[in-house]
């Protein structure tokens, strides 16, 4: 009986401080001293990634932005696709497009294939296995600028800009490869060169370049796979290819889902080895901008003189999303071929 | 199949390159494995009873000596061209292949004449795991199975190409105790059902005894004694094998033959006609302990543990290198646990006398 009195007697402040702390608790904001840990980080997430997305989402889908408006408050946009029309429509960004779509589909799969073969061969090599993986490693570690203006001089020495003068279609080793087994000089990336000479060099410095990464994945998860799987299928006289076909790719499955999809990914956002290639021109000299990437386009859009931030964010909308999409289509295909 | 091995010597480089130090993991190790036996490689860690068996399967090439299959030296051949099966002792399934496409994956290997249609192949795979009891199981994956599945999938893996010889490297060792008294019943059946010469390795020489038609224990790569289970205990020949077979163990004294009886400490516990006077090991199997009022053999009494049919007597002396003398007699001998000691007459067909420096057996007439 004196319980149930005191039960329902009500202290009306009392009852409001619980209620408040038991919402705070709710949203785990008495945790405040994992909070106060996680602020540094949280706090350069917030000013470095959040609100650029934030903007780039808005200038997406503001009509005719320009940040010289930003000196005066009063001017106001209107919210539109404006600026995802203009840049679907536009033939340029389309090239952009249609180069960056080529150069993935070309790379990705060549790469992993020739890393998944060199693994595979460095994992089977005992002696100096560990001075080749350390070579085999190198270009990861090399800034891609300078192994691009390496190729640059191996395929045609770039930039000089001579196409008045024969010799220099002729320059590089690679067309001294191919004039001493008796072909003629091609003019891989010198003015007057072609558009799939062009890819071609992209193609082979971008594998090159791509290899170490994928190879170190690989080999580290051919290092993680029973040996006893290979006695057995040597006792049942497995041929070398069925081995591998059969037994190593699917235990490696996992880790080849995974730098395919790391692969396109950091395909779709290819820029820096075009720019290593051919300079900031993004082309032969002649054709500037012909090799041009989405990100390129990007970079591009925001630094021009007109400072197109509405069609620069609604590209990085467009590649965002072309990147989720394939990444969403490498998941689920990944997920029935994969053996974790 | 017949499996012979001549003078079998595995000799493995040291790792330290600046001392020139070499592990003989196996010794000249010579013995014939007659058709359709069922043997197994029996010795603690490290005595190179697995190394035997991978030689034998040609993943690990000899040092020295020969080994044929029949009339056939296969010495130099490759594993794939031996015909032999093996199950590993974490059984190596292939884990992303259903247990169909694991037990079928050898066959889809055979070239030439032996090439088969798939319906054979499906045909054969049911045929195997109806065998070894899996057929139901065939359309899972490795991972949803439990040991003893596991175990059966990579026998019919290794049995569905009929090899000429089965080699079975610690079969039970990752399975459960009751699991591991099944399965090592269900070995011996298939074996019985196939007629397969089976090589299994083993530490465990419960295991050993209960399946193996003959035995060969070894101990750092030296074979000590090979043969049929039973006489294998009944009659070791030297201190290592008799302590290595039986559980409980055997029980171990310091003895002494004097003027053709045995003392341990100052009892003559037995007579041991045609033994010279010498100190010497003296082994005691558990059940060679006879209660006897006026038994020749006194120990402090510990403790009676009653196991139903048998009772394990538990109690010290003076003489025992164990820490205690076990003992099993049978439940109709009535011990008190109160008494101060227990007195015993000996069996002696389960006293063994061994050499005090080399340990070898000093046999002695049996009257």
């Amino acid at each position: 009986m004196a319980n149930e009195s005191v039960a329902t007697k009500s202290y009306p402040l009392y009852e409001a401080r619980k209620k408040v702390g038991a919402f705070l608790r709710k949203i785990k904001f008495d945790h405040w001293k994992g909070w106060i840990y996680l602020s540094p980080a949280i706090v350069l997430l917030l000013i470095f990634t959040a609100w650029p997305i934030f903007n780039t989402v808005r200038f997406a889908f503001l009509e005719k932005y320009s940040s010289l408006a930003d000196l005066n408050p009063d001017i106001t946009f209107e919210f539109g696709l404006g600026n995802f029309q203009y840049v679907l429509e536009y033939q340029y960004f389309k090239d952009c497009l249609f180069n960056t779509i080529i150069l993935c589909v070309l790379t990705v799969p060549i790469s992993t294939f020739l890393a998944l073969l060199i693994a595979v061969c460095l994992n089977s090599i005992k002696a100096l296995s560990r001075f080749l993986q350390t070579i085999y490693f190198l270009p990861y570690v090399t800034n891609s600028i300078a192994i691009g203006m390496v190729f640059a001089a191996m395929f045609n020495i770039v930039g000089l800009n001579r196409a008045d003068i024969n010799a220099s279609t002729s320059l590089g080793i690679v067309n001294n490869i191919i004039q001493f087994f008796g072909g003629t000089p091609i003019n891989w990336i010198n003015a007057g060169s072609g558009y799939w000479e062009n890819i071609f060099v992209m193609v082979v410095y971008i594998v090159w370049n791509a290899l170490p990464f994928k190879i170190l994945i690989l080999l580290g998860g051919l290092q993680s796979v029973n040996k006893q799987y290979y006695d057995a299928a040597k006792i049942d006289s497995t041929p070398k290819w069925r081995v591998f076909t059969n037994i190593t790719v699917p235990l490696l499955s996992p880790m080849i889902a995974y730098v395919v999809i790391t692969g396109f990914i950091g395909g779709f956002k290819e820029y820096s080895s075009i720019v290593g290639i051919f300079g900031d021109t993004m082309g032969p000299p002649g054709a500037k901008g012909r090799l041009n990437t989405m990100v390129g386009y990007i970079y591009d859009a925001i630094n021009g003189s007109t400072k197109q931030y509405g069609r620069a964010s609604a590209a990085a909308i467009i590649l965002f999303l072309i990147i989720f999409a394939v990444t969403l289509v490498n998941l689920q295909v990944s997920k029935k071929k994969t053996h974790y | 199949m017949k499996v012979e091995l001549q003078n079998l010597t595995k000799i493995f480089p040291g790792r330290n390159k600046k001392v020139h130090e070499e592990v003989i993991a196996v010794n000249n190790f010579t013995f014939t494995i007659p058709d359709g036996k069922l043997v197994g490689l029996l010795g603690p860690s490290g005595c190179g009873k697995s190394t035997t068996l991978y030689m034998i399967s040609g993943l690990q090439q000899p040092s020295g000596g020969k080994i044929f299959f029949g009339d056939e030296d296969v010495t130099d051949l490759s594993p794939e061209n031996r015909g032999i099966g093996l199950v590993f002792q974490n059984y190596a399934l292939y884990p992303h292949m259903t247990v169909k496409q694991n037990i079928m994956f050898p066959l889809q290997n055979l070239r030439g004449p032996d090439k088969m249609e798939k319906e054979a192949m499906i045909e054969r795979a049911y045929e195997v795991a109806k065998l070894v009891q899996i057929d139901e199981l065939m359309d899972r994956k490795p991972s949803e199975l439990s040991g003893g599945q596991q175990q059966r999938v990579a026998i019919a893996r290794a049995l569905v190409k009929m090899p000429r010889v089965l080699l079975l490297d610690e079969p039970l060792s990752n399975l459960d105790a009751r699991l591991r008294l099944q399965t090592r019943e269900e070995i011996r059946r298939i074996q019985r059902e196939t007629g397969i010469t089976t090589v299994f390795v083993t530490h465990d020489q419960e295991e050993a005894m209960s399946i193996s038609d003959l035995i060969v224990v070894m101990k750092l790569g030296v074979v000590q004694q090979v043969g049929k289970p039973q006489e294998v205990y009944d009659n070791p020949t030297n201190l290592f094998v008799a302590k290595f077979l039986g559980t409980p163990p055997i029980n171990v004294f310091d003895g002494e033959v004097k003027g053709g009886k045995l003392y341990l400490g100052d009892a003559a516990v037995l007579d041991v006609p045609g033994v010279d006077d010498c100190k010497v090991y003296v082994g005691i199997r558990p059940e060679g302990f006879v209660p006897a009022e006026n038994g020749a053999l006194e120990a402090s009494l510990n403790n009676v543990e009653v196991m139903g049919r048998d009772v394990s007597v538990v109690s010290t002396h003076v003489a025992s290198l164990n820490p205690v003398v076990r003992s099993i007699v049978d439940a109709d001998y009535k011990i008190s646990k109160d008494d101060e000691s227990v007195r015993f007459d000996l069996k002696p067909h389960k006293v063994f006398l061994f050499d005090k420096e080399t340990e070898e057996r000093i046999y002695f007439e049996v009257k």
